[in-house]
């Protein structure tokens, strides 16, 4: 009976995490309902422990945990998967701005007939070396 | 389509990363060498002078805000090519080894393709690799051959000219990873139906750092160089060009069947 509580408030503690951060906006939305799904399902399997061994024998699968663990692993192995994409897309996105942003800093520049006018003290980096003196050539 | 068509519209893109012992001379050798073409130096998040050297210099700099690599520099000066309506654009590294006398030559040869490398092999001097680099070269090569319809016999080659056809396409897919922006571009450019054709291009010893010809480092090249092919050749581009193929010219016609 400890066990079941202990396993109880562990679950209740994961959904409220998900939720907290849900409602803190730390979670994009298409995150959220993934992790609140995994949550719920992960409530429900504490509160009736027996859906586990029904569901496995009914799958064929002797031992009930391994049931949990395969599904977990397989589960896990999706999310990275799908990080790994977001990651690779979002590298994309970053790499374009950064040209992007050269792209027109140079153009910047060159509106600016070559100088630097009159850097604002928060922007002293924009062109500040001594090479900018000389006026942009076309 | 008069031989020089794209002298006046070419920009020469030198994607430079901490060069700044190198940058200048080569600068001052492309002007020496196309009086009228616009340098472009994309600065690839040096941390040393390369931004002022090339300023310096004459050459306009794009200052990329952090290292992208060269296939991200290369995208960033093609982006910036197309922005500014010229027709072509030609890379030169900045440590020297890509000689700017070979410009003429490359950009006169977009007449009749829309993607011109120069190669280190097509003229037997002293650039020579052994071992599993060689092997690389050559497994890269047979491939990159057949795919063309042409001979091309090295294709990681960074010395190459672009055309109007194959800039915008560059601009906007120009892969940055592993080998990307020599393979992996040859490839794209294909599959949109661009012409790929090389010329002998004399390379030289680069004047700062030094290529790695250790067994060790030449055999995880093979091995990189054959994954990023397969990569490369599997991957999907739906990419098509705007404009109308190129005419083939009465005298290469034998050589290129595309």
């Amino acid at each position: 009976m400890n066990s079941y509580l202990v396993a109880l408030v562990g679950s209740l503690l994961v959904l409220a995490g998900i939720f907290e951060l849900l409602r803190r906006r730390q979670l994009s939305e298409k995150y959220a309902v993934l992790w609140l799904v995994v949550g719920v399902l992960l409530l429900v399997l504490t509160i009736f422990p027996r859906l586990l061994s029904s569901v496995s024998r009914a799958v064929g699968i002797a031992i009930p945990t391994n049931l949990l663990f395969f599904v977990g692993i397989v589960f896990l192995i999706g999310v990275c998967l799908h990080l790994s994409w977001e990651m690779s897309r979002l590298e994309n996105e970053t790499r374009k701005l950064a040209e992007d942003l050269a792209i027109l800093r140079l153009e910047l520049l060159e509106l600016r007939g070559g100088e630097p006018r009159y850097p604002e003290p928060g922007q002293q980096e924009l062109v500040a070396d001594e090479s900018a003196g000389r006026p942009a050539q076309d | 389509m008069p031989k020089d068509a794209h002298r006046d519209r070419a920009l020469i893109v030198v994607p430079a990363w901490n060069e700044e012992q190198c940058v200048g001379a080569t600068i001052a050798e492309i002007h020496r060498a196309l009086p009228d073409a616009a340098v472009l130096v994309v600065d690839d998040g040096s941390t040393d002078r390369t931004v002022a050297v090339a300023r310096a210099a004459g050459a306009r700099v794009l200052e990329l805000s952090y290292n992208l690599g060269v296939g991200g520099a290369m995208r960033a000066g093609f982006r910036y090519a197309v922005r500014n309506g010229y027709t072509a654009a030609v890379q030169v590294d900045a440590d020297g080894q890509h000689n700017p006398h070979d410009l003429p030559v490359l950009l006169a040869k977009l007449a009749e393709a829309d993607v011109v490398i120069g190669s280190r092999f097509a003229v037997r001097d002293d650039y020579q690799v052994g071992g599993p680099r060689r092997w690389a070269m050559v497994l890269l090569a047979k491939v990159m051959s057949r795919l063309a319809h042409t001979r091309l016999t090295d294709t990681t080659s960074g010395f190459r000219a672009t055309g109007p056809r194959a800039l915008p396409l560059f601009a906007e897919h120009y892969p940055v990873e592993y080998l990307g922006d020599t393979v992996e571009s040859l490839v794209i450019a294909l599959r949109a139906g661009c012409r790929v054709v090389e010329v002998p291009a004399r390379m030289r010893a680069r004047r700062g750092g030094r290529p790695s010809h250790r067994p060790i480092k030449a055999g995880i090249y093979l091995v990189r160089a054959t994954f990023a092919l397969l990569l490369a050749l599997v991957r999907r581009w739906d990419v098509t060009v705007d404009l109308p193929p190129l005419p083939v010219l009465p005298e290469v016609e034998s050589g290129i069947t595309q």
